[in-house]
Order: structure tokens, then C-alpha cells, then sequence
């Protein structure tokens, strides 16, 4: 305690402030995320895996489309064969491209799919999301309609008929998976506006005379922000296992790109023998997933720590 | 003298906190006599809700609990395991709460409910559980009793869900029943029953009660004995009529000050008011924790704890540096005495 | 001679709400046929329980809610034909809950500033100071400019909603129970506040609020809802003197004044609030009311005039109750 003020009765004595500050909602945010491991593993290992990805073309030893027959299937560094060369420090395929700079192309790839998927997908399931849960309503029970017409679509199902119907290169994959993956941002968007949206502040800004327009950008939406990027990560994960999927089945990407998908359906013949050549993209993607599933998790426990345990 | 079913003594309970350790109970004494009424009564954060979590042994997981003596009937019940304790709860020793939708179980019927609370303490059969259940809901004011037990609570509005509580709550006669803040999330007219029906039904069972409130009306109707707390502190302890009518610790006066009271606060006048906020209770703090806020402290009030000490009269105590006169001459000069 | 400020006439507002799964819409009348004056510089209370429509019928002179039937008129002019940034001038509110009613993600500032940012307020240079101006008159330190909700106590959260509510110096100022979510001492700060407010920026206040204790201290008048109806609605000395409505008197009772040397009131209200869906027949009162007559439940009781307003009950009409109600 601080000795108190020399001075007369008159004046109040005065003890130390004992009025702790509260941090702000964003440093508080910065306290949470430097504290939790998970999102602090999953955030640097995404990170790690985005460099990767830019730095592609500098730091791929090969060129990742570069066949030569002579040197195909070497065996990854760690195996006991004396082909397994510093060369190729994760092998070659059947084909003799580098398998290391095909995993790190094919990074690109994921995440890139990943990631346009998610935007679209995000944009479509945040906007019907949002007006349903803000007019409720009519305009909810169509929603609701939309939503459970899509969720009955299955969605490899009708992304392979549809891939199939007007063939496939990179983006045809994206759109495909971005107009069907909205569902999840629809649902919670949904409900979580509902929420927000009978909030006292809310209606302050209706009676300040707000537009509606303002209304859901500045005061719903910021609210919501931190649901709607949990559900992005989720979906981004979601889209890049889907990719793979495709590719595995012969209907994303197009040989011979170096997709983690394609690369697991080209090993997947010669998997009894040489089983690196499925298990090291199937690696890669469960790292990837990983990440990203622990940067979204971490997030809901940084953004909301009233909805832990 | 009346039997004593309570007692504590020196209780705290302190919280880790990201910044240190929240003392927000620092070494609260009190006791309850059979058939007595204890309010507890003060302003959010002051720790009374603590504190009855503490004498039930319901506090959250990181909270420590110290004390010198915490007694039930005789028993010590401060170093008793859980498994005793949950004999104890709702068995000696019932619990009332201000939502009663939080403490019923939605997926079971009133009667359902009724029954296992008694079922699980003593050994009855249906037949007479359920008899006891019925025979409590009309005690409690329920009309139609043998019908709304197969309701569920859902069914009921927030006043009878009320009632359903307390009913539960006497299923296994208890000697002691502590109620946080039971009648806040009612309406007045309903506040006004529910209370009523409590002290009825104190009286006619003799059972000690604990009610935890922060409405001064409450507690003045109410109760026998008043407990004030302020900042983790009982800062004036005394019978209702000591409490309200010759209030001597500074804070006490300055929370009758504050409330409208219909013909005699005067309209349009400003009311009184306690300025400042609360001090925080997290580390060490050794000083008048009202001193910050009180229009008379001066320098002595900040220099060390301060004790409580008895006031005039027998049983009334307050945590003042300034004699029982002085606070006297101060409350006749607010109009509060 | 006053000026009313605010006049409803016959206002209802009716929503469909759903039975059971399988059972269709009924009409819940939350407020039934209101009418209601209100002049520039009193203090209208509106009391009642939770239920009664007080709410809604604040929500519909905020514009935020249309009238099912009826209008509301701000100044001779219907709400509906006024301009929506124009009534938010008019008329502002200040809610219940400190922790609900302000965007957590918003600074104080911008929160204040809000209203002049979306009234297009022509001097954006201005906006900082007028809102430090504000933040002083309602008592708040200006140094919490940058600061966000949760870094305030409740009370100042309110005197935060109280500024947003006044910067544009409204003339009626709807306070839907301003200090029932508050501290005791720092409930009495807010109303020494609004009070103050109320004189130095001439203000008109509606205050909705079930604590009559502070009714009875800050209004001028208080109108008596139950049931989405105006049961009795009177100067606040006369309705306190002389409560007539037998709910009046009930509600008066119920009010726990610290006095140790007074019981817990018994009010004989015995049943419990009925069902809106489904309203007692003749007056809605009936039920619970403890000088029940015959026919209160047949016939529903019209407006009997009393002092400087009315009261609705059978126990005032000259044909049907006065005998009784004398006896």
C-alpha cells in the first residue's frame, strides 16, 4: 500500500490504485494465442508450409515434371538401398521425377485449392447465412429450404458427376467444391447471428438509425467474425481432402501436376512394394489437416473462452 | 440458548487469478441458530456468493478454501471427504438458487425429481416418497399437487418452478437451507409470495436460513440477523433492527442512503450515493477496503486491517476505526438513522 | 400549456405465436389497444410485470416495431411517415443491461461518436471533442475515449449508453429499466444522473420499469400495464396515495421498503400470471384479483376517469360497482 497523503483530514487518504486494468479484447486475444500450444503448433506449421509453397520453384532441387526412366523408383535416404541418394533425398516415382520437388509443387496445389474453395464457399454460406439469421422469417424458411436441399446432395457424388460432365482442370475442381462445400458456413453463420442479432446493441443501432447495411457489417459481423474463421479452417481442410479425393479417383487434377491426391493414386500400384511412394504425400496431407485443424480449434478457444470447458 | 447449526469461523476463500491470487473471502465469522434467518447481503463481487458456495463445498475447482472452524450440527464438515459431503447436501443442509431451471433437471418430471431426492438419503419406498411430494407441493402454495408431478419443469412458470425448488429442497427435512438470491429473477408480486412462503415455512420447521440478497427490502423483512459484506469483508453484523435502524459502519449507512424509499425519500431530490467502484481483492491488501470511497476515512484508515468491534449494543459489530458515537452522530446526519 | 410530445392512439401490436407442433398460430395481443399522451418534460412511468407488453409498446415508439393497429405520433406526425434518421433524433433508448447493449468489439468513442457519424453530421472535426463533452456530462473520465466495453464497470457501461442515447440531444429519451441490471449505489448514481440530465437538456423521459421504488422517486406520471391494457394511469402523487386499481394496490404492497419492523407483504395475488395466449375473459384481472365481483369476468370494464387520468375496473363504475366498492 502507498502511505497515505500528508495532508489534512479534508483530503482523502489514498491507497494504491487497486483498480486493475483490463486489457483490451485484442490484447487479451494476443495473450490467449502466444499461450496456447495448439494454435501456436498449428500456426507455425502452416506457416512453414506456406513458405514451402511461395519458395517452390527456388528451393525444389528438380523440376518436378522431369521424367527419367533410368532413375525411377529410388528408394527415400532413410532406407537401407544402395540406390537411396542425398540426389533425391525422398526418392523418385515409377516415372523418375524427384519426389521431393514434386511434394513441395504439390504443396501449392493444396493449398490453393484449400483455400479458393473455402473463399467461395464462404461467401456464398456467410451471405445466406447471415440474412436468414438477420430477417428471419421468410427469407429463413428459404434458406432453410436451400440448406437442406444441399445438404441431401452428396457431395463427391455430385462432384464427380459433375467433373465428368464438363471435364476437369484446376479450377473446374475449385468452383465445383466452393458451390458445394457452403453448407457448415451456412448453418453456423445461421445461428450465431440469431444470437447476436437480439442483442440490446443491436437494436441501440437500429434506434440510432443505422441502415441495415451497417447494421450487419459493423456491428453483427464483427461479432461473428471469430465463428465464421473456425468454420474457414474446417472448410479449407474439408476442400483439401476432398481434392485429393478427386485426384485419387482420377477427376481433380490432371497428371502431371504434382497433386498429393494424384501423387497417392500414382503410388497407390506399386504400394506393397515400395510403400513410401503413398506413404509420403499421405504424411504431407495429415500434416497439412492437422495444422489447420489446430489453428481453428485454437482460434475458437482464443476468440471464445466462455464456450471451453 | 438455541441450538447452533452453523457455525464459521474464519473463512476465505482465495482464487488464482492471471494477475495473483484473489482473496475475494478474507476470514468471515458467522453462525446460525435453529430457526433464525442470517442474510447475507452486498453488492455483486462482494463475495457472498462465495461464500455460501464454500459452507456447501461447491466451490469452482481453483478456488482454496481455508477456515478455523466450519461446523454443521456439531459436525466438522470443513476436513469432511466428498462423499460425506454429498450426503450432507440436500440432506441436512438444503440449496435454493436464483434460477431454479438451472438446478432442476429438464429431462425429468417434478415427481421423478421429488422422489429421488428424498429416495437418495433415506430409505423409502415409492409409495412414500411420493406421498411426502405432494404433501410439500400443496405446503408450498402448489395447487393441483398430484397432477403437476408428472410435469416437467418447463411446464411451469418461473414462480412455480420457484416453489417446485423449495419443495425439493425440504423433501429430506433440512436443519439448514442457504438461498442465493432466490426471489431476483421474479417478478415483485411473485418475489413478495415466494418470500413469505419461505419464512412461513421456516418458521413452522424451524429450520436455520441463510438467504444471500443484494435487495435491502428483502433482507429488512426478512431477517434476524444481518451480515453486510463488502469487498470480501463482513464490514457490520448485527440483528435486522440494529442493522437498519441505528447503521453504523460507513457503507452500511451509505447503501441506505442510496435506495428510494416511497414516502420518504424525497422526489425529485438526488438520492445519496457511494462514489467510486470497488477496489480489486487481487494480492495484499492491508487497509480499510471501503477507505477509497468513504466520505470520512482519514489517514489511520489506510495504515493496516482494520478490525471488527463491537458497536453499543449486544451482538453488533462493524469493521470502523471511527467509535460507535461518531458513526451515530454521521448516520442521524445522513437521515438514515 | 404542456405540449404532448408523443401521442398513441389505440395502439396494438399482435403476434402470431405457435401453439404445438401440430396445433397452427394464435394471436398474442402483447399490447391491446393502448392510448396514451405523453407532454414534453414529464417523466411517464410505465410499470408492470414481466409480460404485461411493456416492452413492446416501448419497441413501437422507438419505430423499431410497427403497430398492428393504431398510431403512434411524434409531435402530430405519425411514426411510420417519419424519416428514419429523423426519429432517431426524436427519440433515443437507453436499455436494461449495461453488458448486452454495447458492441464489445467498438471502443467507447466510436461508440459514442455512432450518431453523428450515421446522422451525417457535418463537422467529422468536431465529433471527438462533442463526444469528450458528452462523456463529462454524463460523468464518465474523457481518458476512457480509446478504451472498450469490458474495461468498464456497470455502471459506467451505462453512463456510456447514456451518452450514445444523447449526443444528438433527443427529446425523449425511452429508459427500458435503466438500474434494475445495477448496484444498489451505483443505481442510485444513474438516477441522480438522469435526473440532472433530464433538467439541463430538457428531456422527456418514458421509464419502463417493475421497481416502484424508483418510480415513485424520478416519474411524474405512471401508467399501471397488465396484460398488454393500461389499468390505471395517474400522476405519480395520486396513484401513490390513492391507488385504486386492486393490481395497483397489489403492486404497491409488494414494494419491500427496508424497514425491519414490517413482514413480507402478503398481496393475495394467488394465481400466477396468466397465459397471454389466452387471456381471462371480461377483465383480464379477474382471476387474481381480490375484490373479484360477478361480472367482472363477463364484461370487460371501460376507462373511468379519476383525478388527472382514469382507471379501468368495475369497482369505479358508476352503474355497476360503485354500491359494492362503497360497502
Amino acid at each position: 500500500m502507498s502511505e497515505a497523503v500528508q495532508d489534512t483530514n479534508a483530503q482523502k487518504p489514498v491507497i494504491a490504485d487497486r483498480t486493475i486494468e483490463e486489457p483490451s479484447p485484442a490484447e487479451r486475444a494476443r495473450k490467449r494465442m502466444f499461450s496456447h500450444v495448439g494454435f501456436m503448433f498449428g500456426t507455425i506449421v502452416l506457416l512453414g508450409i506456406l513458405a514451402i509453397a511461395f519458395l517452390a520453384p527456388l528451393i525444389s532441387p528438380h523440376d518436378p515434371l522431369d521424367q527419367q526412366l533410368a532413375r525411377k523408383l529410388i528408394p527415400p535416404i532413410w532406407h537401407d538401398s544402395p540406390k537411396a541418394t542425398w540426389v533425391h533425398p525422398l526418392g523418385t516415382d515409377q516415372f523418375g521425377r524427384d519426389y521431393l520437388s514434386r511434394l513441395i509443387h504439390g504443396s501449392q496445389i493444396s493449398l490453393l485449392i484449400g483455400f479458393a474453395a473455402m473463399l467461395i464457399s464462404g461467401v456464398i454460406g456467410t451471405a445466406i447465412g447471415v440474412a436468414a439469421g438477420y430477417f428471419g422469417g421468410k427469407v429463413d424458411m428459404v434458406v432453410n429450404f436451400v440448406i437442406t436441399t444441399r445438404l441431401s446432395l452428396p457431395v463427391v457424388l455430385v462432384a464427380l458427376a459433375v467433373v465428368s460432365l464438363v471435364g476437369n482442370s484446376l479450377w473446374i475442381v475449385i468452383w465445383v467444391l466452393g458451390l458445394l462445400i457452403w453448407d457448415r458456413f451456412a448453418v453456423v453463420m445461421r445461428s450465431t447471428t440469431q444470437q447476436v442479432r437480439n442483442l440490446d446493441y443491436v437494436a441501440a443501432a437500429q434506434a440510432i438509425g443505422c441502415s441495415t447495411p451497417r447494421i450487419i457489417f459493423t456491428e453483427i459481423m464483427p461479432n461473428i467474425v471469430n465463428n465464421l474463421i473456425v468454420v474457414a479452417t474446417v472448410e479449407m481442410a474439408h476442400a483439401i481432402i476432398l481434392e485429393a479425393a478427386l485426384s485419387f479417383l482420377g477427376l481433380g487434377v490432371q497428371p502431371p501436376a504434382p497433386s498429393w491426391g494424384l501423387m497417392i493414386a500414382e503410388g497407390k500400384n506399386h504400394m506393397l512394394f515400395d510403400p513410401w511412394l503413398v506413404g509420403i504425400p499421405g504424411t504431407a496431407l495429415f500434416i497439412l489437416i492437422l495444422s489447420i485443424n489446430l489453428l481453428g480449434d485454437g482460434m475458437r478457444d482464443i476468440t471464445a473462452p466462455e464456450n471451453r470447458n | 440458548m438455541a441450538e447452533r447449526i452453523l457455525e464459521v469461523e474464519n473463512l476465505t476463500v482465495d482464487i488464482p487469478v492471471g494477475g495473483g491470487m484473489l482473496h475475494a473471502v478474507q476470514g468471515i465469522s458467522f453462525h446460525v441458530d435453529k430457526g433464525e434467518t442470517l442474510c447475507i447481503v452486498g453488492e455483486s463481487g462482494c463475495g457472498k456468493s462465495l461464500t455460501s458456495l464454500a459452507v456447501m463445498d461447491l466451490l469452482p475447482k481453483k478456488a482454496i478454501r481455508g477456515a478455523n472452524k466450519l461446523e454443521l450440527g456439531g459436525e466438522d464438515i470443513l476436513n469432511a471427504g466428498e462423499r460425506r459431503m454429498s450426503d450432507i447436501r440436500g440432506n441436512t443442509m438444503g440449496m435454493i438458487f436464483q434460477e431454479p431451471m438451472t438446478s432442476l433437471n429438464p429431462a425429468y418430471t417434478i415427481g421423478n425429481q421429488m422422489e429421488e431426492a428424498l429416495k437418495r438419503h433415506r430409505k423409502v419406498s415409492t409409495r412414500e416418497a411420493r406421498d411426502r411430494a405432494i404433501y410439500l407441493l400443496e405446503k408450498v402454495g402448489i395447487t393441483a399437487a398430484e397432477s403437476r408431478l408428472s410435469q416437467y419443469p418447463h411446464q411451469l412458470s418461473g414462480g412455480l418452478r420457484q416453489r417446485v425448488m423449495i419443495a425439493m429442497t425440504l423433501m429430506c427435512g433440512p436443519n439448514l437451507i442457504i438461498a442465493d438470491e432466490p426471489t431476483t429473477a421474479l417478478d415483485v408480486t411473485i418475489q413478495a409470495q415466494i418470500l413469505l412462503l419461505l419464512a412461513e415455512l421456516q418458521r413452522e420447521f424451524e429450520m436455520g436460513l441463510i438467504l444471500i440478497t443484494h435487495d435491502l427490502g428483502v433482507v429488512a423483512r426478512i431477517a434476524d440477523r444481518v451480515a453486510v459484506m463488502y469487498a470480501g469483508q463482513v464490514v457490520e453484523q448485527g440483528t435486522a433492527d440494529q442493522v437498519f435502524n441505528r447503521p453504523t459502519h460507513p457503507y452500511t449507512q451509505g447503501l441506505l442512503d442510496c435506495i428510494p424509499i416511497p414516502g420518504k425519500t424525497e422526489r425529485n431530490k438526488p438520492l445519496g450515493s457511494i462514489p467510486g467502484i470497488v477496489p480489486s481483492l487481487v494480492g495484499p491488501f492491508h487497509a480499510c477496503h471501503f477507505a477509497e470511497r468513504c466520505q470520512y476515512a482519514f489517514d489511520d484508515c489506510v495504515k493496516g486491517d482494520i478490525d471488527m468491534r463491537p458497536a453499543v449494543e449486544d451482538g453488533h459489530e462493524y469493521r470502523c476505526l471511527l467509535d460507535p458515537e461518531t458513526c451515530r452522530a454521521n448516520a442521524q446526519k445522513r437521515g438514515v438513522a | 400549456m404542456s405540449e404532448t410530445v408523443i401521442s398513441a392512439k389505440d395502439v396494438t401490436r399482435t403476434f402470431m405465436i405457435s401453439a404445438g407442433a401440430f396445433k397452427g398460430k394464435k394471436p398474442l395481443h402483447a399490447v391491446n389497444g393502448v392510448s396514451l399522451e405523453v407532454e414534453r418534460g414529464e417523466v411517464l412511468a410505465l410499470v408492470g410485470e414481466s409480460g404485461c407488453g411493456k416492452t413492446t409498446f416501448a419497441k413501437m415508439l422507438l419505430g423499431l416495431l410497427p403497430p398492428t393497429q393504431g398510431t403512434i405520433e411524434f409531435g402530430g406526425k405519425p411514426v411510420a411517415d417519419v424519416e428514419r434518421l429523423t426519429l432517431a433524433k426524436m427519440v433515443q433508448p437507453i436499455f436494461q443491461d449495461p453488458y448486452s447493449s454495447l458492441n464489445p468489439r467498438k471502443s467507447i468513442g466510436s461508440i459514442i461518436t455512432l450518431p453523428l457519424k450515421v446522422q451525417n453530421d457535418p463537422n467529422p472535426a468536431t465529433w471527438r471533442r462533442r463526444a469528450e463533452e458528452m462523456m463529462e456530462l454524463v460523468g464518465l473520465p474523457p481518458r476512457l475515449f480509446e478504451n472498450f466495453p469490458n474495461q468498464l464497470s456497470g455502471g459506467q457501461r451505462q453512463r456510456v449508453a447514456i451518452a450514445r442515447a444523447l449526443i444528438n440531444r433527443p427529446e425523449v429519451v425511452i429508459c427500458d429499466e435503466p438500474t434494475s441490471a445495477l448496484d444498489v449505489s451505483v443505481q442510485s448514481q444513474i438516477l441522480n444522473l438522469l435526473q440532472d440530465l433530464r433538467k439541463e437538456l430538457n428531456l422527456t423521459y418514458i421509464v419502463i420499469s417493475h421497481n416502484l421504488a424508483v418510480v415513485e422517486h424520478i416519474a411524474t406520471r405512471v401508467a399501471v400495464m397488465y396484460l398488454g391494457r393500461i389499468v390505471e394511469q395517474k400522476d405519480t402523487e395520486s396513484l401513490f396515495d390513492n391507488p385504486e386499481h386492486p393490481y395497483t394496490k397489489a403492486l404497491l404492497e409488494s414494494v419491500l421498503t427496508p424497514d425491519p419492523s414490517l413482514d413480507v407483504p402478503d398481496t393475495h395475488l394467488g394465481a400466477a400470471y396468466p397465459n397471454p395466449v389466452d387471456p381471462p375473459s371480461g377483465c383480464t384481472f379477474n382471476p387474481r384479483c381480490a375484490r373479484v365481483m360477478d361480472h367482472c369476468s363477463v364484461i370487460e370494464p371501460k376507462k373511468i376517469p379519476s383525478g388527472k387520468g382514469f382507471v379501468q375496473c368495475h369497482l369505479y363504475d358508476e352503474n355497476e360497482g360503485r354500491g359494492r366498492a362503497a360497502s
